[in-house]
């Protein structure tokens, strides 16, 4: 029997192990995205209690209004107990949200953390020492959830350390094909691409004479037309792509937003005006620079991890070529054909553009200003 | 396996998050978090132990007092957070090159509460290699002893008990020993005999001295004379969850679930207690059931969640009778019982190897029953059943 007594000078114990209350334990729960982690912290009342004293009037109960006033102390004492490290680089910790929730032994308070580390770290690792100098049964639960994968480790006093080679947690092709992924999504959900691409394909199959579109149903023409504008554009999203995602260039993503909605406005407004007709591969290496600054934001968001800075680079661009190339498949047929019928030109081409230029319009002033128009 | 392992784990991370679905903020000031368990005199008196350890960190008997008393409070509360600060206080006394026995049986003791036997006795022999004369060494080995099924062993340390213990304490320990060796009726007469007789010693003692006595009496099959010591253990105003949690499984064997909840009167911090609770309101179908069982899956989830094994025992029992899973239940006794051996360990193993359909998985009970001559009329029951089936 679990059971142990002793009189006298010996001790006096009913020892139940079977029949315990909950030893103490955190809840350590973690969402990394890219080179940030989220992180609540469960910790309980008790326990902090014991070691930093939060019964204020001494009555045997702890109130939110002790549990606030020593908030500092309680940001100290714990965040000086836990360390994040991407690569073996410190990342700094903030408290954002000091709340309560209950567990089954009783109230915990809940610590919302942003750790930021330098970069989406391929390496990750935690170092807990949370209570153990005062109750060596603490331990620490831990939870992490990584590119739609969930981990877990026990911290406890032999195996304070923890660390994750995040690298490993998937075969490099597989998450390179994540970023190839990306970049197709990307292309396609940013409408203000597809409406330059659009801008730039709709005359095509037209040549200007006199200031007047006429159709030139030369299929292998338009292409040999389109494979010149796609290729300049894609050379120059390329290059600023690579350059801001390496950090070698970096704007400010208001201006750059901006930027490439002025550049649909004016390829557009190039359709009615016919300004740039011969040249308008240029027309799409110029602006295509801008729209590459603004590929790299979305890529520095999602997070390059070190180990995969240049494949997912590639990956990501590879991506945006292969949704780019899409459209243009769609769509090249389509001009082609609808270009021979005598509609095609003023209400196919002059008015689509007008309502592509009046849309982008719409983006600059909603971009430029930082307010919302139409929410898109 | 592993795969399975991570499945389980992270399931069970779900059911903990289950029973912590959304931290709030608290609307006043003077909303209550949380009341701290103990009374307020016991706090000061900790608090007062623990100046006193710090302000003279070089005395042992400053900080062994600290430990005890901490140790004294898990088992009142049976509330494992001072078990882990009774380790804490203790730690520097055991990192000394020659830790004084006195520490190391305490060590043992933090040991033992965590089912770490091996480690527990491995400190006792150095204590006692010390300091052969330290009656509470000997009392843990044989009590540990017991509980791993070494009743040979258990006995042989309660002799030497006799010389060092009063003798209430030493008569409980030799009877208990013998009980579990086919001695039965001798040590339920000897014991009942030393409780007449002997009018000095503790209430803890006393308390231990009886509940032994009516455990016997229950292996026995002497249901009436058993019920008689389980009130009298009663009655001693000492409160032991031990004692409620045997005490209510007596009850519970009898089909008298009534009696078991007016026993345990709705004391469910415990697991134990909580368990058989639950046990008897499922006789009685009542409308509790449902959410303690959940409050049982939780707590079950939460401890293994930090790796505990402690609770495999309970945790079979529950798994069997209240989720109605024979499967895993049957893996959790088996685990159970390669750590521990009480009679209850035994028979939470003959029950899940019979729902199983897989009494060949109980052979090691019939073994160690047949090796110990254990008089136990349920365990006998059950392993012919095993036989046969």
């Amino acid at each position: 029997m679990l059971r142990l007594l002793a009189t006298g000078l010996m001790l006096l114990l009913w020892i139940e192990g079977a029949h315990a209350h909950k030893p103490s334990d955190s809840y350590l729960s973690l969402k990394l995205e890219g080179s940030s982690i989220q992180v609540q912290w469960d910790i309980a009342l008790r326990d902090l209690d014991y070691a930093i004293g939060l019964d204020e009037s001494d009555d045997g109960s702890i109130t939110w209004g002790e549990l606030l006033r020593r908030q500092n102390l309680l940001n100290a004492y714990a965040l000086a107990r836990i360390q994040f490290s991407g690569d073996h680089a410190v990342c700094p910790v903030q408290l954002t949200d000091l709340l309560v929730d209950d567990h089954t032994d009783g109230k915990y308070a809940v610590l919302r953390l942003l750790a930021q580390c330098p970069n989406a770290p391929a390496l990750l690792s935690i170092d807990y020492g949370l209570f153990f100098d005062l109750d060596p049964q603490h331990r620490g639960l831990l939870r992490l959830e990584h590119d739609g994968q969930s981990d877990t480790h026990v911290f406890g006093p032999a195996s304070k350390h923890f660390e994750i080679n995040l690298a490993a947690a998937m075969d490099p092709m597989t998450e390179i094909l994540l970023f190839v992924r990306e970049g197709i999504w990307h292309i396609w959900m940013g409408y203000d691409h597809i409406l330059f691409l659009l801008s730039l394909l709709l005359p095509a199959a037209l040549v200007a004479t006199k200031g007047r579109w006429q159709s030139v149903p030369d299929f292998k023409r338009a292409t040999l037309d389109v494979v010149k504008i796609v290729t300049a554009f894609t050379l120059a999203h390329s290059i600023t792509l690579s350059l801001a995602t390496l950090g070698y260039v970096a704007l400010p993503s208001r201006w750059v937003e901006s930027a490439i909605a002025a550049s649909v406005i004016v390829a557009a407004l190039n359709n009615i005006g016919c300004w740039i007709l011969e040249r308008r591969s240029w027309l799409a290496f110029a602006f295509g620079l801008v729209h590459g600054l603004g590929f790299a934001s979305v890529l520095l968001d999602l997070g390059l991890p070190t180990h995969l800075r240049l494949l997912g680079l590639v990956g990501f661009n590879l991506g945006v070529e292969i949704g780019q190339l899409a459209i243009v498949a769609v769509t090249l047929p389509l001009v082609v054909l609808l270009s021979r019928y005598a509609f095609y030109p003023p209400l196919v081409m002059k008015l689509g553009s007008y309502c592509i230029a009046a849309t982008a319009l719409v983006w600059l002033a909603e971009r430029s200003l930082g307010v919302a128009i139409m929410g898109l | 396996m592993n795969k399975t392992k991570t499945i389980l784990l992270l399931s069970m991370l779900g059911l903990a998050n289950l029973a912590c679905a959304s931290p709030y903020l608290p609307v006043s000031e003077d909303e209550v978090l949380e009341k701290l368990p103990i009374r307020l005199e016991s706090r000061h008196e900790i608090r007062e132990l623990r100046n006193h350890a710090a302000d003279d960190p070089a005395n042992p008997l400053l900080a062994f007092k600290l430990v005890r008393r901490y140790i004294e409070l898990g088992r009142a509360e049976s509330d494992p957070r001072y078990f882990g600060y009774a380790e804490a206080a203790l730690a520097p006394w055991l990192r000394l090159a020659d830790p004084l026995p006195e520490a190391l049986v305490l060590s043992a003791t933090l040991h033992q509460n965590r089912h770490e036997f091996k480690a527990a006795l491995d400190d006792i022999s150095l204590a006692l290699a010390h300091q052969p004369r330290l009656g509470q060494a000997w009392l843990t080995r044989a009590v540990i002893l017991e509980v791993q099924g070494d009743y040979a062993g258990a006995l042989k340390s309660c002799m030497a008990l006799l010389r060092l213990a009063p003798l209430l304490t030493s008569a409980t320990c030799v009877n208990s020993a013998l009980s579990l060796s086919g001695q039965g009726d001798i040590a339920l007469k000897n014991l009942a005999a030393a409780v007449q007789n002997v009018q000095t010693g503790s209430d803890s003692e006393k308390q231990w001295a009886l509940t032994s006595l009516a455990e016997i009496a229950a292996r026995l099959g002497r249901n009436e004379e058993a019920e008689g010591y389980f009130k009298q253990a009663l009655s001693i105003h000492q409160r032991s969850s031990y004692l409620l949690a045997t005490y209510a499984d007596f009850l519970l064997d009898r089909q008298r679930p009534e009696d078991t909840l007016r026993l345990l009167d709705g004391g469910i911090r415990a697991d134990a207690l909580l368990l058989r609770t639950a046990l008897a309101e499922q006789s009685l179908h009542s409308p509790g059931l449902t959410g303690h069982v959940e409050a049982l899956k939780a707590r079950f989830a939460a401890s293994r969640l930090r790796g505990d094994t402690t609770h495999q025992g309970d945790e079979a029992r529950f798994t069997l009778y209240l989720l109605n899973d024979p499967r895993t239940a049957l893996e959790l006794a088996t685990a159970n019982w390669s750590v521990q051996r009480e009679p209850r360990d035994a028979r939470i193993l003959l029950e899940a190897a019979l729902a199983a359909g897989k009494p060949q998985a109980a052979q090691a009970v019939l073994d160690a029953m047949l090796q110990s001559g254990i008089e136990d009329q349920t365990l006998k029951q059950l392993a012919k059943q095993v036989r046969e089936g």
